[in-house]
């Protein structure tokens, strides 16, 4: 479990996060967006020890991060967003690394490697130099290591940014298989499709505060369930309705769509923006 | 294993794995420059020259020995720049349950090795230029001394700095003038006494006094020693204080 109690971090005279308080529970999928400087990374460093907070509480499998690190380090595991192997390494070697980083015993390495390899579907690539790896080999990899010590809690911070839509699904698989087998799972991303298709719950984070926390089928309903697109010029504005019939009625003039309701047209209603803005 | 020793052990490991992969090149690049300051100073023109009755290639090799045992400890601090700005393997460590300790003493040690392996390929030519030396413990304990100093003072460097370019900055500006003014290529006594004093002060000085002192039979000044060891033991919480700062 995640609990984040009135969490602060300035920088300088800049709130990167101003009083977030949430709870994700065991076996979660908790997605974390927000634009870009909204304070999404920042949570995330700071859960994992990489940055400081100004103050406020958090607990990471009931161990608090400030006063017990050792033992709540041991419960997570972090995909950065940005890929941060050993490059002139292998995979074997990056994976064995962060095993001995953890104290595990060699056995239990070996064993735990040749499981995540076949997991990932990269068993043949053990011996690999990594920096031959492509982009979703490389990120596939990242997520393997994290998962080496079997931590209960998955930190992924933007973990498909750069990747193409075919790579990028099959990370989304992996994510759910990896949530379908207990992990916790807290996302970060600017992908709203990605939060939508793999999120149970979901935070709405701008300028480090928490602007909606809920389902997204409840958070997507506080708009309505459908959408009509117009477009005129190079302006698009979008109305919302509550059915079908309601939109279709609706006298949109010149060019228009109309389309259900998603995550976006939810985050740009209570935020006035999108994400990837 | 002592949760300590482990987490040193991790990190060690890693950079002597990095090490093993770049051998070959890692070992021709750390060969060239001791092989031209033999060739140039202490072939082509010290072959006439003597300092207090030993040939001018006797003095420069524990000089040489000094210079590296700094220059490749430090070495290390472009690695730990690398690995935390371009590959940021520095965030890999700090969310590890080890000690911020632990990750200071795998680097230092990782350091070390890196010297002690360059001084071999120091040796091994100064033999084939006919450079017959005495090998004993208090050789290998200044060496070990020295390359400790520097091996700390290039990670807590490493964490202070914010881009490689301030990296080149501060060994221009700390490293290269200490190789060539802490008698490494010459006796400082023929030096003015104020700057004698001011050298004094450096680590690599008494590094090479103690260093060549082994290396040629003479009895070894202990201060030397007692002062490289009490730098070092400075030194090292030093380091564990700029990782820890580190974190923003």
């Amino acid at each position: 479990m995640i609990a984040i109690e009135e969490l602060y971090k300035n920088y300088g005279p800049k709130k990167a996060l101003n009083g977030i308080s949430l709870t994700v529970e065991r076996g979660e999928l908790f997605a974390y967006l927000g634009p870009n400087g909204a304070g999404k990374s920042t949570t995330i460093r700071i859960l994992t020890g990489l940055t400081r907070m100004t103050s406020g509480r958090a607990s990471l499998g009931g161990f608090d991060i400030e006063t017990q690190v050792t033992l709540a380090k041991h419960q997570f595991g972090v995909v950065q967003q940005y890929v941060n192997l050993d490059q002139e390494l292998t995979v074997f070697e990056n994976l064995d690394i962060h095993g001995r980083l953890f104290g595990m015993s060699k056995r239990a390495r070996r064993k735990k490697v040749d499981t995540l390899l076949a997991y990932i579907e990269m068993e043949d690539r053990a011996d690999t130099l990594v920096k031959s790896l492509s982009g979703g080999l490389k990120r596939r990899v990242t997520i393997a290591r994290a998962l080496l010590h079997e931590p209960g809690i998955l930190f992924l911070d933007e973990p498909t940014v750069g990747l193409d839509a075919a790579i990028r699904r099959r990370i989304w698989a992996l994510i759910k298989k990896i949530q379908q087998q207990g992990t916790t799972i807290f996302l970060t991303t600017h992908h709203i499709e990605e939060a939508e298709f793999l999120a149970q719950r979901v935070a709405f984070l701008d300028n480090g505060r928490i602007v909606a926390l809920d389902t997204p089928e409840h958070l997507m309903e506080s708009v309505g369930h459908w959408a009509v697109d117009q477009f005129a010029g190079s302006e698009m504005t979008t109305s919302y309705f509550k059915t079908r019939q309601k939109a279709n009625t609706f006298k949109a003039e010149g060019e228009f769509t109309l389309r259900r309701v998603n995550l976006e047209d939810a985050f740009l209603s209570l935020i006035g923006r999108k994400v990837q803005s | 294993m002592n949760p300590f020793i482990n987490g040193s052990l991790a990190v060690y490991r890693r950079e002597m794995l990095i090490f093993r992969r770049r051998f070959k090149r890692q070992m021709a690049g750390q060969a060239i420059s001791p092989l031209l300051y033999l060739t140039t100073f202490g072939y082509a023109m010290g072959g006439e020259l003597r300092f207090d009755g030993i040939s001018y290639l006797d003095f420069l090799v524990p000089g040489l020995v000094a210079m590296a045992s700094m220059t490749q400890a430090f070495a290390i601090a472009t690695d730990i720049n690398v690995a935390r700005f371009y590959w940021h393997i520095f965030d890999e460590f700090q969310a590890a349950p080890i000690s911020n300790g632990s990750y200071v003493a795998g680097e230092v040690m990782a350091g070390i090795t890196r010297a002690f392996m360059s001084i071999g390929i120091i040796l091994g030519l100064g033999l084939l230029f006919g450079v017959r030396l005495h090998y004993g413990v208090l050789f290998w304990l200044a060496i070990l001394l020295n390359s400790f100093f520097f091996a700390n003072l290039a990670v807590a460097l490493a964490m202070l700095v914010k881009s490689h370019a301030d990296q080149s900055l501060l060994t221009n500006f700390v490293i290269t003038p200490m190789a060539f003014l802490g008698g490494t290529f010459f006796p400082l006594d023929r030096l003015p006494a104020w700057l004698q004093h001011v050298l004094g002060l450096l680590p690599l000085t008494h590094a090479s006094t103690a260093i060549r002192s082994a290396a040629l039979g003479h009895e070894v000044h202990w201060q030397s020693l007692l002062l490289l060891a009490a730098m070092g033991s400075v030194i090292f919480p030093v380091a564990y204080h700029c990782v820890n700062r580190a974190r923003d």
